[in-house]
């Protein structure tokens, strides 16, 4: 076995998943089949070999300082789950 | 006439010289919209209303004798995942489901600069995550050649909608094959252009290095006229490219003559569809006709494409996905006692199986003590793939190979077993892991009518060279012509 259920809790944890008992239980195997499968890059030897994260060569762009008009608040708030006096509002976060 | 069937430059012309107006082809597509949609369920939203009133003013232009665009008046479809401003962009998720666009994206600005018409927002699998269209929160889409099979993924609802005639010309998007396979399995032209080419700004992220938007149509000339409209630099996306953009429609010349293409011999292996196969070799051997020398080429590491890709792109797509936690737009969960339990329950209950098995597959590849083992390993391996088609294209122009390894599959067939589906991307996955544009193009059917597909690649930023092949099989060949009896 290449992942286990315990595994699969943690990083659902991780990456903030709420899974069911069900939901873990299919996503152990089906992700313990895709690892299995992807263990064939090991065949390979990339001791000296460079990673590449883009193929294409990526500078920083930069842009002058100038101010330009941005979306108004009302707009983006359009779409927010709840909001009270121009910000969004969430379960308390602080204890 | 029925002006639905026709293409976008057959339909330009018609416009230019005063035969049509754009408030008749948009009915015209309405029409056909009305009559087959409830069949094939390309669509998840429609914008009927807009779309008309947009054509009454572009005719107003036209009539006026004002400048337009070269694509004036004729009717697009959007995939849903790039934004137009007031319309919903739901990436056919849950998650998004009542999320409304405040901005446009770069190429619906460059689209709408050309006077375009655009009908309506066409399903996916949720957050393009698919290869059959059947992952999307609202439904199915069905192939308008036969409606129980898949009609591709994930932009198998910009396919239907071109296949079907209820879209002149269509925007997906490309991150594994994502244009080219629907393509292939809907029988129409789908380009993924060079990384870099086309902007990504407004188009939802799913794999940053991978994802590139293209052109879906009924042949080769519409997506040339249709590369001419969004390829441009973008300062918005800073992996947007500062060189000049071709005119691709001069690229259309019947002339191959010594054209080198390649054909990779790890794309014929023992095994493969019979028809797909035949289809492929006669296709090879017209270009030949046509004055290509065709030439033997490997490309050795191909065997390793999906398996880097099933790591780098769900390892992208967990950090791109991250900032759906229900603060600031879409789903958020009514269930929660805290702000933990409103993340988790919110992503739990607002993604799909599909996705949330990428999100789990990236975040573990990224995690602690995994992170050399398959995410840096990846990247290394994906550099040798581009290596072997920077080699490839010293001794060739063009590569061609099958879109996919078999016609569209049935629907229901392979959601069960997650690694058959992303079999289906096998041939196209290199490409977007070494940044080269390809094309995918009708180039036969099986003895059951399902369209086959031929994919052409060049390398970076040679959009020109795939067009010259493409045109000059199109031009003497007539699968473009087959429409689906719908």
């Amino acid at each position: 076995m290449k992942i286990t259920k315990k595994e699969v809790e943690y990083v659902a944890r991780l990456a903030r998943l709420a899974l069911s008992e069900q939901e873990k239980e299919k996503m152990t195997a089906q992700l313990d089949s895709i690892l299995q499968y992807v263990d064939t890059l090991n065949k390979l030897d990339t001791k000296d070999v460079e990673p590449t994260s883009h193929v294409l060569p990526l500078n920083n762009v930069w842009r002058e300082d100038m101010i330009r008009p941005s979306t108004p608040q009302s707009e983006i708030l359009a779409n927010a789950p709840d909001q009270a006096e121009g910000f969004y509002k969430v379960k308390k976060v602080i204890e | 006439m029925d002006l639905f069937k026709l293409t976008a430059h057959e339909l330009s012309e018609k416009i230019k010289k005063h035969e049509v107006t754009s408030q008749e082809i948009t009915t015209s597509v309405f029409q056909r919209i009305d009559a087959v949609e409830p069949k094939v369920k390309a669509f998840v939203t429609l914008l009927k209303e807009n779309a008309l009133q947009q054509a009454e003013k572009i005719d107003q232009k036209i009539k006026a004798g004002e400048k337009t665009g070269s694509l004036a008046g004729i009717p697009i479809a959007i995939k849903d995942n790039m934004n137009i401003k007031g319309v919903k962009s739901t990436c056919s998720s849950k998650i998004l489901n009542n999320f409304v666009s405040p901005y446009n994206a770069t190429v619906i600005d460059l689209l709408k600069k050309q006077d375009m018409v655009f009908i309506g927002k066409t399903n996916m699998d949720e957050f393009a995550m698919g290869s059959s269209t059947e992952t999307s929160y609202f439904g199915k889409t069905y192939n308008p050649w036969n409606l129980e099979a898949i009609p591709g993924g994930s932009s198998g609802g910009s396919a239907a909608s071109v296949a079907a005639d209820e879209a002149i010309l269509a925007l997906g998007s490309d991150t594994g094959g994502s244009i080219r396979q629907p393509a292939s399995c809907c029988g129409i032209v789908g380009l993924k252009p060079t990384y870099g080419r086309v902007s990504r700004f407004g188009l939802v992220a799913f794999a940053s290095s991978l994802d590139q938007i293209g052109p879906l149509t009924k042949d080769v000339a519409d997506a040339a006229l249709l590369m001419n409209a969004i390829a441009s630099y973008d300062q918005n996306d800073s992996t947007s490219v500062n060189i000049p953009t071709p005119d691709y429609t001069k690229a259309l010349v019947k002339d191959l003559n010594g054209l080198r293409i390649g054909i990779p011999k790890e794309y014929f292996v023992a095994g493969m569809d019979k028809e797909v196969e035949q289809s492929i070799r006669d296709a090879i051997r017209l270009l030949e006709k046509q004055g290509a020398k065709i030439i033997e080429i490997s490309l050795p590491h191909t065997e390793y494409c999906l398996a880097v890709y099933y790591i780098l792109a769900p390892s992208e797509a967990s950090a791109n996905l991250a900032r759906y936690d229900g603060v600031k737009y879409g789903y958020r969960t009514p269930n929660a006692k805290d702000l933990l339990e409103q993340y988790e329950k919110t992503r739990g209950e607002g993604f799909g199986p599909e996705v949330k098995r990428r999100i789990m597959l990236g975040t573990y590849a990224l995690s602690s003590g995994y992170y050399d083992a398959y995410y840096l390993k990846a990247q290394k391996v994906r550099t040798l793939i581009k290596n072997d088609f920077d080699e490839a294209f010293k001794k060739v122009d063009a590569i061609v190979t099958p879109t996919a390894p078999t016609a569209a599959f049935k629907i229901g067939e392979k959601t069960e077993d997650p690694l058959q589906m992303y079999l289906s991307d096998i041939f196209t996955i290199s490409v977007n892991l070494a940044g080269i544009p390809a094309m995918s193009m009708p180039c036969g059917f099986t003895k059951n009518k399902m369209p086959i597909g031929l994919q052409i690649m060049a390398k970076h930023f040679a959009e020109e060279t795939i067009f010259k092949v493409a045109y000059a099989y199109e031009q003497n060949t007539a699968w473009h012509k087959e429409k689906p009896s719908l």
